[in-house]
């Protein structure tokens, strides 16, 4: 990767333009000139050739998951096809008007009818909303759902959602969004939810739990059954946060564990690609009797077989986005899944287990291991076995491991999440990498942990061979330029 | 036998990596899952298909979309995307990376969203954007919960009914649960009443208003005196606009406005049945603090090279949790990237050239459907750019039907009762002109 500094406006000569428009014919109309701004937006004035060479540029400091490996923790970084990119971008897709007749859009009413099917035979659900636009947003969606449900019953003091310590930090972000308190409930020495933990935090003001299963340890809540009795009981609700969905796919469904509502991320299970942080997509599924809280607007199928849309509902949680969510990211999801058939889809989730587990067992002679059980799509280490402190240095850590991976053509994993452990290096491999891959990657954390037993400078400096060496967050924040001048 | 192009495993690879692991079935790496939560059915789906299979399939599902000449706005506006744009959206260093958490390696994307920022900004006249929300409702629920955030204690949000509708459902929809009260500020004329504004302030408990600058009907708002209204009550003054329109009207900045938040899918951005799309939020440095989602500053590395990071992610669910500004976490990065390209591709010229020519178009056909006889004004004298709404005098549902027929999709029936038009710079004389006589016709 090269360095490259320029930003668009310091390439800008007056004068210069990359566009061109067509003379519509029609007469120059005029507004009110006090309606009107008083100074034109500074605005790159630039050539075509000017954009080429600049985004290309910026591009090369950028490293994706067609550069290389990239295992993510909790984020399911598998390969994105192209197929689906060709698709989306046909234009009797993207050429569609939101609010178009029905009549118009029968086959982009199908995808969305379809996927709803697919997905719910995946996951055991009954029905799927998909008009929220990433996980956070499904979450957000579900837990108005569960708060719709009881309102609905006249069963307002369920104001409480009880959320798991190793909970990703959008559940209670997500929780606090819709109105809930949230109650935490910690995790045993196993990494589990506590079941006595948390029997004394049900009763009449829980609406629920949010689970995350497998964990963001990588690690199954076998207690699952217990759990659902439990809250069940007291008259909460179950919500499965679908980010960890991955291992699961063809080996269990949420719907048969026994929760009510969840969320899926088709930019991690179903391979549409992030985008650098989104567009993501995040369908919100539910069992058969929170059905009729799904946000609107709905497709529904008439007795005819015809497609409609449905924009208002009387018992819907509400209005979530514009329209129906991320239409362009949802046809690339329905390819994968029809690409990949229900044999395909069988496969994935264990190979993605396989995969996790492989790395486990390969470098835990170099990094802790807290957790040596069986994982699922991904596990946590807690940093070096020897940090090179014994060399009188300052020790490496989680974070000077990471910088050095850069160094050898990796993107690093996850670092310091989960929070329950100091050092956490949360490592996600997904099914789609090859076993060369792995072996490769397990020799250079291999060569990262001698480096730092003999000299731990050599991490604390990286990374040595990125486009920049680490730069001065606090200065970022401490005086925030967050725009050019 | 189906081939998968995703999955590289051999079956000698699998042996030697379940021996590594120590079991001796990858149904082993599963024993922890109690034994009925395995799933021992078939999915309902189709067999695995081949490549060429699946683009016939997706062919024949694109062949049930008739393609239409599109003639309304209402939250989705088919301008003009150049070429240049979704090719460089395309490289898959953009494409298939994630959020820029190991800066060192994610310059392009840290890079690009500053740029976006800056833009934002410009467009906006404020002083902080963020880098991107999901879209322009949810982008203004947000602008809800920021208000409420910033004027402490108070707990009434005002919206403008003259918000789009789904702009207005989806903050009542986000409210409805976070405990915010929604009132909702009269029209007057086809305009956001000042009056009522003031009415509705003298109230109490007013965080903040939410008001559009081009509203449902497409009429410019006028807002003078709308934010020395809200600020005297201590409450914040936020504005809905249309980015593509800012490069030619008054900005949120000299309106007085605190939060700025919109739609960037005006930009350029493919209809594409609504979504992906991306939401834009900016707001004076005052409030940067309690702006939601992730924002990008510039720094510097340990040699003095320029650098950009995520900064003030104290802000954030991350590190935050529950106390976050918002939940946000993935956004709408790549249309973030999408709308800095198109807006360097324009540039100042091309925007303005971009609204004169649209404002053109819409006054044209505005003009000639009154002729037909079959419209009249409902707000004759209110000023409009490119979107506009009319009293039809015909049975508006088979005009619909026969519109659709001709391969027109315009005069979209509002709650009103109106029939909404928009017209960009992508609509020639001649497309108006046949629009036209097909309602004449009709």
């Amino acid at each position: 990767m090269k360095y490259y500094d320029k930003l668009i406006f310091e390439l800008s000569k007056p004068g210069r333009a990359a566009y061109t428009l067509p003379d519509n014919g029609c007469p120059k109309a005029n507004i009110p000139a006090g309606l009107m701004r008083t100074e034109p937006a500074v605005l790159p004035e630039v050539t075509e050739v000017d954009v080429a060479r600049h985004y290309t540029a910026l591009s090369q400091m950028n490293f994706g998951v067609d550069t290389g490996f990239y295992p993510l923790g909790s984020c399911t970084m598998k390969y994105n096809p192209k197929i689906n990119e060709e698709i989306a971008a046909m234009p009797a897709f993207q050429g569609l008007h939101p609010l178009q007749p029905a009549d118009t859009v029968q086959g982009a009413l199908e995808v969305y009818y379809e996927m709803d099917k697919a997905l719910s035979t995946i996951t055991g659900m009954k029905r799927f909303t998909l008009n929220p636009c990433a996980g956070a947003h499904g979450e957000l969606t579900g837990l108005m759902v569960i708060r719709s449900y009881h309102m609905s019953r006249g069963d307002l003091a369920r104001t409480k959602i009880i959320v798991p310590d190793s909970a990703h930090g959008t559940n209670p972000a997500s929780a606090a969004v819709c109105g809930l308190e949230i109650v935490e409930v910690k995790s045993g020495a196993n990494g589990l939810v506590d079941v006595e933990s948390l029997k004394p935090l049900l009763g009449p003001d829980i609406a629920g739990i949010m689970m995350t299963n497998p964990n963001t340890l990588g690690l199954f809540e076998k207690d699952i059954r217990e759990i659902a009795e439990l809250v069940h009981g007291c008259g909460g609700l179950l919500y499965y946060d679908g980010a960890n969905m991955n291992p699961l796919l063809g080996m269990v469904r949420p719907g048969d564990m026994g929760f009510d509502v969840m969320h899926i991320n088709l930019h991690k299970t179903f391979s549409t690609p992030h985008g650098g942080g989104g567009p993501g997509s995040g369908p919100v599924g539910v069992c058969e009797k929170l059905a009729g809280f799904l946000p609107a607007p709905r497709v529904e199928k008439l007795p005819d077989g015809r497609f409609t849309v449905v924009r208002s509902a009387e018992t819907a949680a509400g209005q979530v986005s514009a329209f129906m969510g991320n239409f362009g990211v949802i046809v690339r999801a329905y390819a994968y899944i029809l690409m990949l058939g229900r044999q395909g889809i069988k496969l994935a989730g264990k190979y993605a287990t396989l995969a996790a587990n492989y790395i486990k067992e390969s470098l835990k002679d170099a990094y802790k291991l807290p957790i040596p059980s069986v994982c699922k799509h991904e596990f946590v280490y807690d940093g070096l076995i020897d940090d090179g402190s014994a060399t009188g240095k300052p020790g490496a850590t989680t974070l000077d491991v990471a910088k050095r991976l850069l160094d050898y053509g990796y993107h690093a994993p996850t670092i310091y999440f989960p929070l329950l452990f100091h050092q956490a290096l949360m490592i996600e491999p997904t099914e789609t990498e090859s076993k060369e891959t792995l072996d490769e990657f397990i020799d250079v954390m291999h060569k990262i942990a001698r480096e730092a037993a003999e000299d731990p400078d050599i991490l604390h400096c990286a990374p040595h061979l990125a486009p920049i060496g680490r730069p001065d967050e606090t200065a970022a924040a401490r005086n925030p330029i967050l725009k050019f001048d | 036998m189906s081939t998968f192009p995703y999955f590289p495993h051999t079956e000698e690879d699998i042996r030697q990596m379940l021996e590594r692991i120590g079991v001796s079935s990858m149904e082993d790496l599963y024993a922890d899952v109690p034994a009925d939560f395995i799933f021992k059915g078939g999915y309902d789906l189709p067999d695995s298909k081949s490549e060429q299979e699946v683009r016939d399939l997706f062919e024949a599902l694109a062949a049930k979309n008739p393609k239409l000449k599109v003639f309304v706005g209402q939250g989705s506006y088919d301008h003009y995307t150049p070429a240049i744009v979704p090719n460089l959206l395309s490289r898959s260093e953009f494409l298939t990376a994630y959020t820029p958490y190991q800066c060192e390696i994610s310059q392009g994307t840290l890079r690009y969203i500053f740029e976006y920022q800056s833009m934002i900004c410009n467009l906006t006249g404020l002083d902080v954007s963020n880098a991107s929300m999901y879209d322009g409702p949810t982008a203004a629920a947000e602008a809800m919960r920021m208000a409420v955030a910033c004027a402490k204690k108070k707990n009434t949000v005002l919206v403008s009914k003259g918000l789009l509708p789904n702009v207005i459902e989806v903050i009542k929809t986000y409210a409805k649960y976070y405990g915010t009260v929604i009132e909702e500020i009269d029209l007057d004329g086809g305009r956001t009443s000042l009056d009522s504004l003031k009415a509705l302030i003298a109230k109490g408990d007013v965080a903040g208003a939410i008001v559009p600058s081009i509203n449902r009907y497409g009429i410019i708002e006028d807002l003078t005196g709308f934010a020395d209204a809200l600020h005297e009550a201590g409450a914040v003054l936020a504005e809905y606009c249309d980015p593509s329109a800012l490069a030619a009207l008054k900005t949120p900045a000299e309106w007085g406005a605190d939060i700025a938040v919109g739609d960037g899918q005006s930009l350029g951005i493919p209809m594409s049945f609504g979504g992906p799309s991306v939401g834009f939020m900016a707001c004076l440095k005052d409030y940067m603090r309690k702006l939601p989602g992730r924002i990008v500053g510039q720094t510097a590395d340990a040699s003095g090279k320029r650098a950009f990071v995520l900064t003030l992610q104290a802000r954030e669910q991350h590190i935050r949790r529950e106390k976050a500004t918002s939940n946000i976490c993935s956004n709408e990065s790549l249309m973030a990237l999408f709308v800095t390209i198109y807006l360097s591709v324009m540039g100042p010229k091309g925007m303005c050239e971009v609204n004169e020519k649209s404002t053109a178009g819409a006054h044209y056909l505005f003009n000639e459907l009154l002729k037909t006889g079959k419209f009249e004004p409902v707000f004759p004298d209110k000023p409009f750019l490119k979107e506009f709404v009319l009293r039809p005098l015909v049975d508006l549902k088979a005009l619909n039907a026969k519109l659709t027929a001709a391969g027109f999709f315009a005069a979209l029936p509002t709650e009103e009762g109106y029939a909404s038009f928009c017209v960009t710079e992508k609509r020639s004389k001649e497309e108006i002109d046949a629009l036209v006589a097909t309602i004449k016709e009709a």
